[in-house]
């Protein structure tokens, strides 16, 4: 199913007229994931009897309140206790429901894991668990509430699609596809507000990499919060004379295999950038396909097997290597290795 | 849906029936849990040859009375309820954990008709059975959802987050009962990890809470007749059972917890369990003598 209005949008800059030079500066407009989830399940509430909601203790992080406001009979505040939300949306699930569960990403996977398994993953139930607070832009509240390890549980777990989304449009869209894909579903928000990368629609579908920038010399494939850096740095490298491609990779799992083969074998180089963990993220989805079929060199923008510490947003993925300049600084380095 | 309602002692032959099943199967199979599936096999035949309302012409008839076996390792005790309802070939039983059957070593949903849950890790039917009895008000459907949970299996925290949901919810239609047969692997449930006082606990937890005989199918049917009256609470019974009940060998003894009967062990529990007259399937499967 896709969701769209149009192909993918053109950027635009602070006015919100569409870019048109590559040097004007790229995204600018920052909204929140979190609000486009509260405000899309509301409408698919709207549309189908069947929508149900969990929240443990967080709704006013997850903005659920819209739906809950609207649909009080259809949410159910679960309290503190993630494995039950996840096992009773599993019951909700065998009924014909189709439950959305949220919390923060790190409770979502690491406190539920177990719970994912085997009351969803493996019966196959039709279950969405739309996690906030993905990655180290959680910020002040430290490594606790940093999920820095949810997209490699959530990856490992059969019949799992596995969604990082990069910004508001982009999440209207992944959260209807969920709603329409009668399996598991693990969609990442993050809490901080982010660059509109999709102006108007996006063209979603689960499984299907986007192309938002066709370059010869290197790919970046990035998602989430890291996709608009990734523009970011193929701006900056396109003054340096180094062409890249730029996949936002919105599926983790199942991972568009074509998309990354055609990618290595057109440009012979691949970075990847993600706000997760190196370990068992998108680099290793992408690794492991490219290693497999299509050698070719590659670098990770990823966080290297540590904790991050509280601080602004902004100052860790500065702090974590999670920055335009770390992606320049990868291209710039595999271009060199072809 | 509309079956012949079974006489007590037919009932009784129902759960000697799921007895012989148990200890074959496991036989058969090298492995498996028959102690705390004979435990439970009064309940579960209480529940499927009586008390539940279903259709194994129709298992996914929407206002079933659903079934989770939250201590999935019993799981020969349900595949063999399920079987002789006729919701598959009894002879499937006999591929119990072979690779080429659905019958798995714990149940999963997809395999058979009739398995409402996947169940084998410990905690989480209950959460389950919450969530089907949240879609049955929200469907405004009357179904009941019945939990068998081992008492063991009330170590896991999950319960307790449960526990505290369907009070909290008023999940009436929710029935939970365990299987008090005070054991676990590692021991007598007192020794692993003490559970007392267990009524209280639930009682507590917003619960009314009924207690019975597991092994005694006039008063398992009282209770669940009464679990069926309570409003605006969900139900726990604590029906207390013996590990390995009906089979002297395995009675109380913790070796029978994950481990088969070897043939002499076999044919000494189906010589107790089968003191009435033989069913076909015995005759069929355990043609020796009685």
């Amino acid at each position: 199913m896709t969701y769209t209005t149009r192909a993918h949008a053109k950027p635009r800059n602070a006015e919100g007229t569409l870019e048109s030079s590559e040097d004007s500066p790229l995204l600018t407009q920052l909204v929140s994931t979190r609000d486009a989830y509260g405000q899309t399940l509301l409408e698919l509430g709207r549309e189908n009897r069947d929508i149900v909601v969990l929240d443990a203790d967080l709704s006013a992080s997850t903005k659920t309140r819209l739906f809950s406001a609207e649909f009080p009979e259809r949410h159910f505040e679960m309290g503190i206790a993630e494995a039950n939300m996840i096992g009773t949306a599993a019951g909700l699930a065998s009924c014909g429901k189709i439950p959305f569960a949220s919390t923060f990403a790190v409770f979502a996977t690491c406190r539920t894991f177990d719970q994912l398994r085997m009351s969803v993953a493996y019966p196959n139930l039709n279950v969405k668990v739309v996690a906030t607070h993905g990655g180290i832009s959680v910020g002040e509240d430290g490594a606790s509430h940093h999920s820095i390890e949810d997209i490699a549980l959530a990856c490992a777990l059969p019949n799992f699609s596995v969604l990082v989304v990069a910004d508001a449009t982009q999440t209207r869209a992944a959260v209807r596809a969920a709603a329409e894909h009668a399996a598991p579903v693990y969609l990442r928000l993050i809490r901080p507000s982010v660059p509109t990368v999709y102006e108007a629609g996006c063209n979603f579908v689960i499984g299907k990499a986007i192309k938002l920038r066709e370059g010869s010399d290197a790919t970046i494939i990035a998602n989430g919060l890291m996709l608009s850096r990734a523009l970011e740095a193929a701006r900056l490298l396109s003054k340096q004379g180094i062409s890249a491609t730029v996949l936002d990779m919105h599926t983790v799992k199942p991972l568009d295999t074509e998309a990354v083969l055609e990618a290595a074998s057109n440009t012979g180089a691949i970075v990847t950038a993600e706000e997760h963990l190196l370990h068992g993220g998108l680099g290793s989805a992408v690794a492991q396909t490219v290693s497999e079929h299509h050698p070719v060199p590659m670098r990770f923008v990823a966080i290297r097997d540590q904790y991050a510490r509280s601080g602004e947003p902004e100052e860790l993925l500065e702090m974590y290597g999670l920055t335009a300049q770390s992606i320049l600084d990868a291209v710039q380095e595999v271009v060199h290795e072809k | 849906m509309t079956k012949k309602m079974l006489s007590l002692s037919e009932l009784q032959g129902k759960a000697r029936c799921l007895r012989c099943h148990i200890i074959g199967m496991t036989a058969t199979a090298g492995s498996g849990h028959p102690g705390g599936s004979l435990s439970a096999a009064d309940v579960i035949a209480a529940l499927y040859f009586r008390v539940m309302h279903h259709d194994p012409n129709n298992p996914l008839w929407e206002d079933r009375d659903r079934f989770i076996l939250s201590k999935g390792h019993a799981a020969p005790a349900l595949y063999a309820a399920l079987a002789e309802n006729g919701y598959f070939p009894l002879e499937l039983l006999y591929g119990l954990r072979k690779c080429d059957s659905p019958l798995q070593g714990h149940p999963e949903m997809h395999q058979l008709p009739g398995i409402e849950a996947s169940t084998g890790s410990l905690g989480q039917g209950l959460s389950i059975a919450n969530g089907m009895a949240l879609a049955g008000r929200l469907d405004k459907r009357d179904y009941r959802v019945y939990v068998l949970l081992g008492d063991g299996e009330m170590d896991e925290g999950q319960v307790w987050e449960a526990a505290m949901a369907a009070a909290h919810y008023k999940l009436d239609k929710v029935t939970a009962i365990v299987d008090r047969n005070r054991q676990q692997i590692d021991g007598w449930t007192r020794d692993v990890m003490s559970l007392e006082p267990l009524a209280d606990k639930w009682r507590s937890f917003g619960w009314c809470v009924l207690e019975t005989d597991g092994h005694d199918m006039g008063a398992i049917l009282e209770t669940l007749a009464a679990a069926q009256q309570v409003e605006g609470q969900p139900t726990m019974i604590i029906a207390h059972t013996t590990k390995g009940k009906g089979a002297s060998l395995m009675e109380n003894n913790l070796h029978f917890h994950g481990n088969a009967p070897d043939q002499d062990e076999m044919d000494r529990s189906l010589g107790e369990v089968r003191t009435e007259e033989r069913c076909k399937v015995c005759d069929v499967h355990y043609p020796g003598p009685c």
